[in-house]
């Protein structure tokens, strides 16, 4: 792989270690016409730190998602990040070309509908391999490896490799794309209702596996559900946004066992218990 | 080239000439804006130009990018030569020649050495090109990542960027369904380091002619309106994994009427019993041998048939050729 940012340190420091952030966003605002989509948003997530944004539909969850993940262009405020030579860069500065090549290098998306996020036409493998050969891997065998053995970490069957995603369960589509999002060793993975859709065994095999895996990478993570079980699982931290903005944040147990707000305090009280 | 006007000869020499067209048919301003084009286009080896492709007098995908490339840049003294999948006498390429042979009455030849200007549709010329020959392809798809990305913003983006990834999960596809790359025509190729081109439906045997070609290769794409240049003596480079390496098409057998070998050749099935004879798929370069006295196995006259011939019982000839062909 010759491209540079991947030959800088794969796995950053635990939890606490790095004082440095590696997102920050700074009074993002984002207008659909006159609404507002999301308004005067403020956080910093550091490496390794799972952040959840919770919210009903229509909170502004997936605008502000998408103004992180600069899918999206903001109204006002800007978003920083540490690259991996250790200088924090102003997202909006960045050429086109670097862009995308964070995109596909140190960031990840896992999106809700997975077919957004692979190529369904083509193979598991290709769909693994495709960052490989996005930043320049030009060795068949070794593409064909790495897709296996990833495969293999997100419980896949290897002879699985050549067959196409359309003829996957759901569960194992979001398999593949966390599979296909994490080949190339990101320090961030921005996660869209990635349990959506799914019902309760193959998404509490999904959470195990993102756990355990962001466990291993010591990822960053922000993770949009509307399912506060989701988030008390997998966050360190919590947001609560309504009408576009952040009302509430804290701790993840201090947020959901004690919350604040009355907004708040509905969302927790409306989760049914079985 | 001048703005002079070439009539239709009447049929009988007598009559006045019913259509007076202006030399080689499109109107000066034309030319002038498709030789802007193309100078463009040369500039930036393999990049795409847009270009006011203008209505001709043929369907879209009969080669009227080809042809308004052509009419730009011939002159008066060029020597023209037609082919069709390398052949000189086929419908398209009798239609074309004689188009030109109307509307700009420049010589024509079908030899491949004596022509200034060769239109081609799907192959290149087996003789060795010269410099100060041009060889205008005819291409129906000149964007070679539209099956990966319909979209004509974002294939322009990926150009721009040099972000040629996604072709390479093509072959890679390839590899993991055929075990090799099974891509035997319009193979990608990168010109000059940078961008990524699609050579037109040549098959891929054509790619090494076009690496540090003497001859200027012009292409032209009349439907999707742009022209692309590979200027002479450019590197052209074919895509590729270092573990599977790019290579050209093999013909078990030689041609069956010249005995050329090392050349395409184009299957003929010749009855229902499995007969068939493989050819040069170039037609002026296998007259061109039989001329020299160069035989194959099934030059005229014929010798003597063989018995088996003769009960229609001769085994199917075998050839590793790959049947995929454009």
């Amino acid at each position: 792989m010759n491209a540079p940012l991947l030959n800088a340190p794969l796995f950053p420091a635990a939890v606490g270690a790095a004082d440095t952030p590696l997102l920050i966003a700074e009074g993002l605002t984002r207008y659909y016409g006159a609404r507002l989509g999301c308004g005067d948003v403020n956080l910093t997530l550091h490496p390794g730190e799972v952040l959840a944004i919770v919210g009903e539909s229509g909170s502004g969850k997936s605008t502000l998602l998408g103004l992180l993940s600069t899918e999206l262009a903001p109204s006002a405020g800007r978003v920083l990040y540490r690259m991996r030579d250790g200088a924090t860069r102003d997202l909006e500065a960045l050429t086109e070309g670097e862009r995308r090549l964070l995109l596909r290098t140190d960031w990840g998306f896992v999106r809700q509908h997975a077919e957004q996020g692979l190529r369904m036409a083509v193979s598991a493998g290709g769909n693994v391999g495709e960052r490989l050969m996005a930043v320049g891997e030009r060795h068949y065998g070794r593409i064909r490896a790495e897709a296996i053995d990833w495969l293999g970490r997100v419980e896949i069957a290897a002879e699985r490799i050549d067959d196409d995603p359309r003829t996957f369960s759901g569960g194992m589509r979001q398999r593949l794309q966390i599979a296909r999002n994490l080949v190339t060793r990101p320090r961030l993975v921005f996660m869209d209702e990635p349990t959506g859709g799914l019902d309760v065994s193959v998404q509490a095999r999904l959470l195990d596996l993102i756990r355990q895996l962001v466990a291993e990478f010591g990822l960053a993570v922000v993770i949009v559900t509307h399912d506060l079980a989701v988030a008390r699982l997998l966050s360190h931290r919590i947001m609560v946004m309504k009408s576009g903005h952040v009302i509430e944040e804290g701790l993840t147990d201090q947020v959901l066992d004690d919350p604040r707000e009355p907004y708040t305090q509905l969302l927790v009280s409306s989760v049914l218990m079985p | 080239m001048t703005a002079e006007t070439v009539t239709t000869p009447a049929p009988n020499g007598a009559e006045p000439p019913a259509i007076r067209y202006n030399f080689a048919y499109l109107d000066e301003q034309t030319k002038r804006m498709i030789r802007r084009a193309i100078l463009k286009a040369i500039a930036i080896p393999g990049y795409q130009v847009p270009f006011a492709g203008r209505e001709m007098p043929m369907p879209y995908g009969w080669g009227t990018g080809g042809v308004q490339v052509t009419a730009a840049i011939l002159g008066a003294c060029d020597v023209l030569k037609v082919i069709d999948q390398g052949s000189d006498d086929t419908t398209n390429a009798v239609a074309i020649r004689s188009f030109f042979e109307t509307t700009a009455g420049v010589a024509t030849t079908t030899r491949t050495a004596d022509a200034t200007v060769i239109q081609t549709r799907h192959r290149i010329p087996e003789t060795p090109l010269k410099a100060g020959q041009v060889l205008v392809f005819q291409v129906p798809i000149p964007e070679p990542l539209r099956f990966l990305e319909p979209r004509e913003t974002e294939t322009r983006r990926l150009h721009g960027l040099g972000d040629y990834g996604l072709i390479h999960v093509k072959l890679y596809e390839d590899i993991a369904r055929h075990g090799h790359i099974a891509t035997t025509y319009a193979y990608p190729v990168t010109v000059n380091g940078r961008y990524v081109m699609d050579p037109s439906p040549i098959p891929k045997f054509d790619n090494p002619k076009m690496h540090m070609s003497p001859a200027l290769q012009l292409f032209g794409a009349g439907r999707e309106k742009r022209i692309y240049a590979v200027p002479p003596f450019t590197p052209v480079v074919p895509l590729d994994f270092e573990d599977h390496p790019f290579a050209v098409q093999h013909f078990a057998e030689p041609c069956a009427l010249c005995g050329g070998q090392g050349v395409y050749l184009d299957e003929v099935i010749l009855d229902d019993a499995g007969g068939r004879m493989f050819v040069c798929s170039d037609t002026d370069y296998c007259a061109t041998r039989q001329g020299e006295g160069h035989t194959g196995r099934m030059s005229a006259p014929y010798a003597a048939p063989p018995a088996t011939a003769a009960t229609g019982a001769e085994p199917p000839i075998a050839a590793s050729g790959s049947g995929d062909r454009p």
